[in-house]
């Protein structure tokens, strides 16, 4: 981990720290915990009471077959759904610390989003230049010192293992990066505002295999920082980059559990068909 | 779980047809160990020569079959990227082929003993040989039925039923130690006798770690560390007579 990657670091998690968890290194402390999580678009019941818990500082994959629900529970956990009329959460998500449960509508999603990032499947930089497209959530924080600005956004972009390649054209629109450098952008514009957890929806999919390789290494760098949570359609990336696998099938979790289990030694055969290449 | 129940086919036929491929190297591999092992006994216990040096020229089939097994599977990791039950399967064939190979190797040792205790005068009986040489062959067969059919309760009942071989390889030890003090003479047969037992006994354990490896990858957990043990020729003292 470099000195700038350092410097993103979120403050330390205010969870207290109770005598239990010190004395065991392994304790695990959730960061996001789905109670009974129920999810619909309308009359149709996508998600259908989930129950899972998110390591907190871990990267956790979601994998599943099309349709399956995985990315309808990503986009829950930063109130995606909220844009869209008819949708309706019922049960649980709580995050921790404070113990918030975010997909209660009486929370502000705004709020949510601050502590939740999230980049997607094509690379969305802003019509903007490269500097303001991470500043711009530290703008919208009502960040206005040009030294803090300028300091966070270097920050941002050296822990996205982009500085070196955009120091110099840091003017430029966003949009005229490769693609790999733009995902990396959107990367870096998630962390400017020091989220606490990062939501990847498919990342790399758009992506060549070397583009892919320096955005599945950022995930692991990120890992520890912040608590990663990625959809993916690719096993072989879920293998590579996460400790956790939870794999979905028909709006449920069929099987989670340690990554090296999962692909190794899954216990349901559901799951086994499907990452062995037998499902239907 | 998995292996027991149907499993149903891949959805890249292709692949399927891969994996039918390796376990039918794998049983053809196993056969032809099988059949070394029963012809260095035969041989041994005939006293013929001939199919002894059939046994020792055989060896090098068993070796050409590892290589060709070990290349495909590491061709099956690379362009597959198999996961559970698949890789399972193709890291287990891994080592099977390689315990074979390791049983081909003490079969051809014993068929050219065998050449050796033709010439010799013959002593005592070789009733233990042959009912150790028949429980090594049914375990190594119960072993590689068990990959076959993907049937991990065959392949716990081998890594179970070591333990007689063991036994029968101790009497044997006990006796050959005894015709040797008897009569001097008796010596080089009874060393190289001695070598086959220990031959026979070693196929008996490797034919056990392919029973475990069969369960690791029918069930996807590996069986206990410690499995039950009868040999304890280690510790085993004679004294000569007027000692």
């Amino acid at each position: 981990m470099n000195e700038a990657a350092a410097a993103l670091r979120t403050p330390p998690p205010v969870v207290a720290a109770d005598a239990a968890a010190e004395a065991e290194p392994r304790a695990r402390r959730a960061k996001l915990r789905c109670r009974d999580f129920h999810f619909y678009y309308g009359d149709f019941h996508a998600l259908k009471g989930i129950n899972l818990s998110f390591e907190e500082g871990a990267v956790t994959a979601l994998i599943g077959p099309s349709g399956c629900g995985k990315s309808t529970l990503l986009r829950s956990f930063n109130r995606m759904h909220d844009l869209y009329p008819g949708t309706r959460y019922e049960g649980e998500v709580v995050m921790e610390p404070y113990g918030v449960n975010i997909v209660d509508r009486r929370v502000d999603a705004m709020a949510v989003r601050m502590r939740v990032g999230m980049v997607f499947q094509k690379p969305n930089p802003f019509p903007k230049s490269i500097y303001e497209n991470v500043a711009y959530g530290l703008r919208l924080r009502g960040e206005r010192r040009r030294a803090v600005l300028d300091e966070k956004v270097e920050a941002a972009l050296r822990g996205a293992a982009l500085w070196d390649e955009v120091k110099d054209r840091l003017r430029e629109p966003g949009t005229a990066l490769s693609g790999g450098q733009q995902q990396r952008l959107c990367i870096a514009r998630a962390m400017a505002t020091d989220p606490e957890v990062i939501l990847f929806d498919e990342p790399t999919s758009a992506l060549d295999p070397v583009a892919t390789a320096k955005i599945e290494d950022l995930v692991q760098q990120l890992a520890g920082r912040v608590t990663v949570v990625i959809v993916t359609h690719n096993m072989q990336q879920a293998a590579r980059v996460s400790q956790y696998t939870a794999f979905m099938y028909l709006g449920e979790v069929v099987e989670f559990g340690e990554t090296g289990q999962i692909f190794t030694a899954p216990r349901v055969q559901r799951t086994q068909d499907y990452i062995t290449g037998r499902f239907g | 779980m998995a292996g027991e129940t149907t499993t149903p086919a891949h959805t890249v036929r292709s692949y399927d047809q891969d994996l039918r491929r390796l376990r039918d190297m794998v049983a053809r591999m196993g056969g032809l160990a099988e059949r070394q092992v029963a012809d260095a006994t035969t041989a041994l216990i005939r006293r013929d020569t001939e199919l002894a040096a059939e046994v020792v020229r055989r060896d090098a089939e068993l070796d050409r079959l590892e290589r060709e097994i070990e290349a495909f599977c590491v061709r099956l990791l690379a362009l597959r990227q198999p996961m559970a039950q698949d890789l399972r399967l193709i890291v287990g064939a891994m080592k099977i082929a390689h315990a074979l190979e390791r049983i081909g190797d003490y079969a051809r040792n014993a068929a050219k003993r065998a050449i050796v205790l033709a010439e010799q005068p013959p002593i005592g009986s070789l009733n233990g040989f042959q009912r150790m040489a028949r429980l090594v062959q049914e375990n190594l067969k119960g072993a590689m039925d068990a990959l076959v059919h993907d049937d991990a309760t065959r392949a716990d009942e081998v890594w179970a039923s070591d333990q007689s071989v063991d036994e029968i390889y101790n009497g044997i030890f006990r006796e050959l130690l005894t015709h040797m003090m008897e009569d001097p003479r008796n010596i080089t047969a009874a060393t190289h006798l001695l070598f086959i037992a220990k031959n026979l006994e070693r196929i008996g354990d490797h034919a056990t770690n392919i029973a475990e490896t069969v369960h690791y990858a029918v069930r996807g957990d590996t069986l206990p560390e410690e499995r039950p043990k009868a040999d304890s020729s280690a510790s085993a003292v004679v004294r000569p007579p007027g000692d």
